[in-house]
């Protein structure tokens, strides 16, 4: 089939060529089959198959896009985080000494772990979460297309199995996740592996561009009454800066890795060394994207923090104002630092300097944020709980971060330590505490919400610990060898004097595994004693805004009746005023959108289309092409699109969850993380 | 209480931690630009420096201030006043906007000076004219023609210590990086372009100089040793050169053009007439992006 051979298929590599490298490849092919399988059979065993395609697969209710975009980040986190470890374990013994890896493992496997955690981690845990809280903070049902919603997880779920396929069949580029041609390019890199790349990343650029569109609408059209864009909660802020940077920066990005392919399949020259093509146009393209990106990924995270630290220290929001401004301006300076990424081309002076000087002004509004959120805990009732704890450990290590990444923004010091691993030491720096913690620090925060009941503080303390501490033994090291000298991508060294630090930063690496171990741990434990942790009135925590103010997990619809919101920090303001679990006069019948099959048919089409243009499978392009297009023709033949839930069942369902709350004892802060804690909060004076 | 005095912990030893660190890694760092072996090196290791203690002023107060605040304000003994609806104050406001924007006026400035001083382009300030060496970049080794002695080397560059020489550089492969840290910065090689670098030995001494942008299998393995001798010394190995080694033509060029990690460096007493030029030529079918010199065209 195409260029497919048996030969391609990594257990056949294993077998034909039986050294430890290959071992290591066959070995994550085999988990990622050996999973595939169990998954199956639990499926089967325990009847799973109905529910998961009616009530998850087809379903295009915004609260479980988002937790099915969290579970496919969570999958792509597990594998990514093992190749970062590999990784470090390979560099650590690597000192005069080729260590266990061959040179084309490691390219793929620091390709892999970039391009994943980027595109298949972090993104589909921002969007998840986007997902899942910013509908319900705003008062609204539903986002505003919500089977666009659907088909965009889709396409992002298509390029995470693409990825997940060369684990199996074939190799991936080694390129880096930046894929710079023309060492991308069909002359230096022929065979598969920059092509699986290309479409993955391809299928959820498109995927992301139409989430940004549909956040953004969401944002502007479907807010509740009286939810005035300057009270919406910070989340909803950092959300809609991130959607409006979705529609702009992902395009670049999609017109890059399209290039690149017509270069690779039809002998094009946008980015080739001759005939005219020339590479420092991908590195603009790219990196007009990339550098948005960066703050793609880390507002979201910004919102979270505003909303845990605002909840746990039971006051509202330092600076709130300020915080929006600053927000928008970090915005609108992500799209003119790009070049940063490439002092080192043999651009002038002046050049140089504009783009440096440029950068270091995004210094300023995160530097007022960081304040802010100080200022938020000033003058509170602070609670350390995992989410706050994740919160303040992201504090701390982020303005390190952002020292380097001032020193980083000096052209001259950039030429001394580009492409070094003081650079990969950074944009860990920030992305770990700055995307990472704050995803995990929301999903502490938001799981009982979403599941019912809270998670295992204990277990997320521990895995608490190892995250900071492991993150510092990891990375710590990693500026102390840039400094001296050592590159990034590095499969084998010869300075003896490396070997402490790396021996350091991989024990660190195994604390960082450790820290996603106890996050399972926790989910497992916690799912298994529910029962002494179930939350049914809805607000664990004391929470501020209108999520809280409904059941845990929420009803398909949300809210029974859209609340009427009349300030920042709605649900407060109505425990405050005693108008919170208050019976509504009328009910009214609710329009919802019907499940459809059309999302998961262009996911499954386009992981044929994608698959078979890496493998150049020409008729299964054309059929994957056909399924796709079949599926978004026939839906616009379906007219009968919604469903509407009668008044009288909102009705009955509601005033039961109402009923159920008034005998709820209300929780003081001291007892949060007991069984006594069942969501209804004590308002704290 | 224990959890605070937990946290408190970890903050005190994180950064007495990084301090310790940063302290180390000026003592161990041999092979770094910050154990700098010329005066480019040097400036830069300097204004790293600067960048820190001035960044200092706006990071050393959160580290204070954090750990007081969660002492001070936390649930269980109540002991910081409780305002809840706290949410502005104009001088606190004024301070946290103002101090940072000061902050990047100070750094920005000095940025800007720091990038014109700094310039790899920017010929050093020196009584005699620099060394004059044209780099190519190939998979995965370093090509150096010293076109004043009409001779090469592969993997090893000669300079002299105490003057300045300017790289003219490209490469005949993808895009590669090139730098010799504890000398100066990087800058990259692209075909069918120069890229330049002026750079400056204080003292005689042997200093690595590597490729930084991943390029392929033999990535790990591009590295080279820049030798900074005497004017005598280079005098004398330049003739030596001319007089015993062969001369880098076409059919010893298409040998190093395949990739390969070469066992040991290579030497040539002469080179073929053009060969730089040639080689950005053959990307760009005889219309290059930029002259030569690396000056636009």
């Amino acid at each position: 089939m195409g260029t497919l051979t048996p030969q391609d298929i990594s257990f056949v590599q294993t077998f034909e060529n039986p050294v430890m490298s290959e071992f290591i490849d066959g070995a994550a092919g085999s988990v990622l089959v050996l999973g595939i399988i169990i998954v199956t059979v639990l499926l089967t065993y325990y009847r799973g198959w109905k529910t998961l395609w009616f009530d998850w697969l087809t379903s295009v209710d915004h609260k479980k896009v988002g937790i099915m975009y969290i579970v496919v980040s969570f999958v792509m986190l597990a594998r990514a985080i093992i190749e970062g470890v590999l990784m470090r374990y390979q560099q650590s013994i690597a000192v005069n000494d080729p260590g266990v890896l061959t040179p084309d493992h490691f390219g793929q496997l620091f390709s892999t772990h970039g391009s994943i955690m980027i595109f298949f981690m972090a993104m589909p845990f921002i969007t998840g979460m986007i997902n899942y809280v910013m509908p319900q903070q705003l008062g609204a049902r539903d986002v505003s297309f919500p089977l666009l919603n659907a088909i965009s997880l889709w396409l992002t779920a298509a390029g995470a199995a693409l990825v997940m396929i060369s684990l199996v069949v074939g190799k991936f580029s080694t390129g880096g996740w930046t894929a710079y041609p023309p060492y991308t390019g069909i002359e230096f890199s022929p065979g598969e592996g920059v092509d699986y790349w290309i479409w993955s990343i391809s299928l959820t650029s498109i995927g992301s561009t139409l989430t940004g569109v549909n956040f953004a609408t969401t944002i502007y059209k479907n807010r509740a009454p009286g939810m005035t864009l300057f009270r919406m909660p910070l989340f909803c802020w950092t959300s809609l800066c991130t959607s409006v940077l979705m529609i702009f920066a992902m395009a670049p990005l999609t017109i890059a890795t399209l290039m690149l392919a017509l270069d690779r399949y039809a002998g094009f020259h946008f980015f080739t060394n001759d005939l005219g093509g020339n590479m420092m146009n991908y590195a603009n393209l790219f990196w007009l994207f990339g550098h948005p990106e960066v703050y793609i990924l880390i507002l979201p995270a910004f919102g979270v923090f505003s909303e845990v630290i605002s909840t746990f220290s039971g006051k509202t929001i330092y600076g709130y104002k300020s915080l929006v401004v600053a927000t928008m301006s970090i915005a609108v300076l992500s799209f003119t630092v790009w070049l940063h990424h490439f002092f080192t081309m043999g651009q002038g002076a002046n050049v140089n300097a504009i783009f440096g000087i440029a950068t270091m002004l995004i210094g300023v509004p995160t530097g007022v944020k960081v304040y802010d959120w100080l200022l938020t805990m000033v003058r509170g009732r602070i609670r350390l709980t995992t989410a706050m704890l994740f919160s303040i450990m992201f504090l701390i290590t982020f303005v390190i971060g952002g020292l380097t990444g001032v020193i980083l923004a000096n052209p001259p010091v950039d030429f001394a330590v580009h492409n070094s691993l003081f650079l990969v030491a950074h944009f860990h720096n920030m992305v770990i505490p700055g995307v990472l913690f704050g995803m995990i620090a929301g999903y502490q925060f938001w799981f009982p919400k979403a599941f019912g009941f809270r998670l295992s503080e204990r277990w997320g303390k521990a895995s608490f610990w190892c995250w900071s501490i492991g993150f510092y033994l990891t990375f710590m090291p990693l500026y102390a060898l840039g400094l001296m000298g050592a590159m990034r991508r590095t499969v084998e060294w010869f300075r003896p004097e490396y070997l402490g630090w790396l021996q350091v930063a991989f024990i660190g690496a195994l604390l960082l595994f450790s820290g996603f171990i106890f996050l399972c741990v926790q989910l497992v434990s916690s799912v298994r004693h529910r029962d002494q942790r179930r939350v049914p009135a809805g607000d664990p925590w004391d929470g501020r805004s209108l999520e809280w103010s409904n059941s845990a997990p929420p009803p398909e619809y949300n809210f029974a009746v859209i609340p009427k919101v009349s300030g920042q920090d709605a649900f407060t303001r109505l425990k405050e005023q005693g108008q919170a679990y208050v019976s509504p006069a009328t009910y009214e019948d609710i329009v919802v959108p019907k499940n459809s099959m059309v999302a998961p048919v262009i996911g499954v089409g386009a992981i044929g289309l994608g698959f078979a243009l890496v493998w150049h499978i020409w008729w299964l392009v054309a059929v994957s092409f056909v399924i796709i297009w079949s599926a978004v023709i026939a839906r616009s033949f379906v007219t009968e699109t919604e469903r509407v839930i009668p008044a009288s069942t909102v009705r009955a369902d509601h005033e039961a969850w109402l009923a159920q709350v008034r005998e709820c004892a209300t929780t003081p802060r001291e007892q949060e993380d007991t069984s006594t804690n069942v969501g209804r909060a004590e308002v704290l004076a | 209480m224990r959890r605070h005095q937990k946290l408190t912990n970890i903050l005190v030893r994180s950064t007495g931690g990084l301090l310790l660190l940063m302290l180390s890694v000026t003592a161990a760092a041999s092979n770094g630009f910050i154990n700098p072996a010329g005066p480019i090196a040097e400036a830069l290791r300097d204004h790293l420096i600067f960048i820190v203690v001035v960044m200092a002023v706006v990071i050393v107060p959160l580290f204070i201030a954090l750990p007081w605040t969660l002492w001070r304000y936390r649930l269980r003994t109540k002991s910081g006043s409780y305002q809840p609806n706290w949410e502005f104050s104009w001088p606190l406001e004024i301070l946290i906007w103002g101090l940072p924007a000061v902050i990047v006026v100070i750094l920005g400035w000095n940025l800007w000076h720091q990038s014109y001083e700094l310039d790899p382009y920017k010929p050093l300030a020196a009584t005699e004219a620099p060394l004059e060496i044209q780099a190519i970049a190939l998979d995965w080794k370093w090509v150096f023609i010293y076109p004043e002695q009409n001779i090469a080397s592969v993997n090893e560059v000669m300079i002299v210590a105490g003057r300045p020489v300017h790289f003219s550089l490209t490469s005949g492969t993808v895009m590669q990086s090139f730098m010799i840290p504890r000398l100066g910065g990087q800058i990259y090689t692209m075909a069918g372009m120069v890229t330049q670098m002026n750079l400056l030995a204080s003292e005689p001494g042997q200093f690595r100089g590597l490729n930084t942008q991943y390029n392929g299998m033999g990535f790990a393995n591009q590295k080279f040793m820049a030798n900074a001798v005497s004017q005598t010394d280079f005098d004398a190995w330049a003739t030596k050169m001319s007089d015993s080694k062969p001369p880098l033509n076409s059919a010893a060029w298409a040998l190093l053009a395949k990739p390969s990690v070469l066992p040991a460096p290579q030497s040539f007493g002469s080179v073929a007439e053009g060969l730089f030029t040639g080689v950005i030529a053959g990307f760009t079918g005889g219309h290059p992006h930029m002259k030569a010199d690396g000056t636009d065209l």
